[in-house]
């Protein structure tokens, strides 16, 4: 595959980076990105990618722009209200880089199509916002053997972790069970600052980024968490849980399920 | 003695337990917190059990799903 003069200029950041060069920006182009989610994480992680030339980048989401995401999911637009998320994120992922493709999948993620969803990805970013999303994506992701970055916000707060096979451990190996769906006591909304999701949605997509080109230390077998309000990052080493029910000596998950969820956690 | 609580030194009586450390330190959501020792996780139903030792190192690692929900908080 030869760089045609357009695409010499629109990637001449990257291809002057050493750690890029030609042979990384060709790895770009090449890969394929999965992104679970078109909200405050998804939105930031699908434009830079998009803008990095990433070949083939999927976005799975059910839901439709509501104005109340305007504030924090950069990726649509206030004409963009009442259109299916993946609609509005393809159209301006196009907008920035015609020359990528971009899969639309207009659907909850659930046991019964995970595993054919991320099938054909190299790399899958968690862009949920609930917890039984989250462990479907970690079990499916270490049943499937694919790597994947893992991503949680609320109010001031942001934290992201990487998991590659044999690498390290999983999300499961972290935090066990999802919290029960009556932990919470109301849906109401946590609120979180809308720079968040530009922030931890940003490192998601540099992880994958580093994933695609091999350089760098990506976050396995740590938990990188961001305070906004002491502007402190942390990196907390992450221990690898041996009982682990998915990626254990001994693991009893042999195949992805779902969690119960509460009905207003489904918006 | 001296334990390091989330990347902080901090000064506890002898034979603080991990349990009594999660209600001095005000963890909000103490019944779903992981606490890794020195790089090696606690099992919940350990908590009451395990006891810090001068130089430990503990951290909270806390669930945070997306914007809509009330975990993860710490205090
Ligand atoms: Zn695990």
């Amino acid at each position: 595959m030869a760089f045609t003069n357009e695409q010499l200029e629109r990637y001449s950041r990257h291809i002057i980076l050493k750690e890029v060069g030609v042979k990384g920006q060709k790895k770009l182009m090449e890969a394929k990105v999965l992104i679970i989610g078109a909200g405050g994480l998804g939105a930031p992680a699908a434009l830079y990618l998009a803008a990095a030339g990433v070949g083939t980048i999927g976005i799975a989401d059910a839901d439709t722009v509501d104005i109340s995401n305007l504030q924090r999911q950069v990726i649509h637009s206030t004409p963009d209200v009442g259109k299916s998320k993946v609609e509005s994120a393809k159209e301006s992922m196009l907008a920035i880089n015609p020359e990528i493709t971009v899969n639309t999948y207009r659907k909850f993620v659930l046991a019964k199509n995970v595993m054919e969803l991320i099938a054909d990805y190299d790399f899958i970013i968690d862009g949920t916002d609930n917890f039984p999303a989250k462990f479907l994506i970690n079990d499916a992701c270490v049943l499937a053997g694919k790597p994947f970055s893992h991503a949680g916000i609320i109010r001031f707060k942001g934290q992201l972790m990487t998991y590659v096979p044999g690498e390290g451990p999983c999300y499961r190996c972290v935090f066990k069970e999802p919290p029960p769906p009556d932990a919470v006591p109301t849906c109401r909304e946590a609120g979180v600052i809308g720079a968040m999701g530009g922030v931890i949605g940003s490192l998601q997509a540099m992880e994958a980024v580093k994933y695609i080109i091999g350089k760098g230390k990506l976050l396995t077998g740590s938990l990188m968490t961001y305070d906004a309000l002491t502007m402190e990052f942390r990196k907390i080493k992450l221990p690898h849980r041996h009982d682990c029910a998915v990626c254990g000596d001994h693991a009893t998950i042999t195949e992805p399920f779902d969690y119960e969820q509460a009905a207003c956690e489904l918006n | 003695m001296k334990i390091t609580v989330a990347g902080e030194k901090k000064e506890y009586a002898d034979g603080t337990t991990v349990a009594q450390l999660i209600v001095a330190e005000d963890v909000e959501t103490p019944q779903y917190v992981s606490v890794s020792v020195n790089d090696e996780f606690v099992q919940t139903d350990d908590f009451d059990t395990t006891e810090l030792k001068d130089g430990d190192e503990v951290e909270f690692l806390y669930f945070m799903g997306g914007g809509a929900f009330a975990l993860g908080e710490t205090r």
